[in-house]
């Protein structure tokens, strides 16, 4: 079933084309919804298809052979995923699951293909979207390197915070270790290093930040 | 009406290792299924997430900015 021109307005992919193009390439674009904890990709399968979030919030993750998760991406409306395997050919690199109710639209490889051989600008917006993704892993190497585990979650804080308007990814602390490669445990003893240097405030399910200065400090952001 | 640790039931066993960590009643087990009972004493402790084997159980944070200017 081929999804609305409206929901492809917001895909970086498909930015700067206009609504008759938008329209053919609709043709070939799929609606997929899921629930909390599905798996939409499995790491090491063939990739056949590129997704883009419509609404909702999907983790990028890769487990470890001791069943520990670590949280690459966390992807939210307009973002895509699975786009460098389904370009390059070869099996998925990560798995991707909801994070909750997770409304999807999907491009098979082949169709994703012809639509970039017969679009030139779709080629130059996934040349953007892939330099942007260079960029955050570059941004993730620097964060394994150089920031401490406090310093990291405080980073993490920083990121995902939002001003209680709006549709924010909530996080716990399980995905917070995931998404700096490290342990649960150490962001429950780093969130409460944090509190005690005034930075933040737990108040039951709710992490406010009571200063920013003081966290940005912590992650070492000038 | 509160919010309460989420649980996903095709995932929980019923095994009850996070009623056995709950120090206030908030888990219940029912139909082999771990349930929440809405209990005014529930703070977030997540030690039910920490417990369950089977990551049936989680308890996420809303991160929100008090002051921009701080």
């Amino acid at each position: 079933m081929a999804v609305q021109v409206d929901s492809l307005k917001s895909v970086p992919y498909f930015s700067g084309l206009s609504e008759s193009v938008l329209s053919s390439i609709s043709k070939h674009v799929f609606e997929k919804r899921v629930e909390r904890g599905e798996i939409l990709i499995f790491e090491g399968e063939p990739a056949e298809v590129l997704y883009f979030v419509v609404a909702g919030v999907v983790k990028v993750f890769k487990t470890s052979a001791d069943g520990k998760e670590q949280i690459f991406r966390i992807i939210r409306p307009g973002e895509s995923f699975n786009d460098v395997p389904v370009l390059s050919g070869g099996v998925n690199l990560v798995s991707a699951g909801a994070m909750g109710a997770v409304v999807l639209n999907g491009i098979k490889k082949k169709d994703l293909e012809n639509v970039i051989k017969e679009y030139p600008q779709v080629s130059l917006n996934v040349i953007q979207v892939l330099s942007r993704r260079v960029q955050e892993l570059v941004a993730l190497v620097e964060d394994f390197s150089f920031r401490h585990v406090t310093g990291r979650v405080a980073k993490i804080l920083l990121e995902y915070a939002g001003d209680g308007v709006g549709e924010r990814p909530r996080l716990t602390q399980q995905e917070m270790a995931a998404m700096i490669g490290t342990a649960r445990e150490m962001v429950g003893r780093s969130l409460k290093n944090l509190e005690g240097e005034g930075a933040i405030r737990m108040e039951r399910n709710r992490i406010i930040i009571a200063s920013q200065k003081a966290l940005r400090e912590i992650a070492g952001i000038i | 009406m509160r919010e309460m640790p989420l649980i996903d039931r095709d995932k929980c066993q019923g095994c009850g290792l996070c009623v056995s960590v709950c120090a206030c009643g908030a888990l219940v087990i029912v139909d082999n299924t771990v349930r929440a009972v809405d209990v005014d004493e529930c703070r977030w402790c997540t030690l039910c997430e920490l417990v369950c084997p089977n990551a049936a159980i989680s308890c996420p944070f809303e991160i929100i900015i008090e002051d921009d200017r701080a």
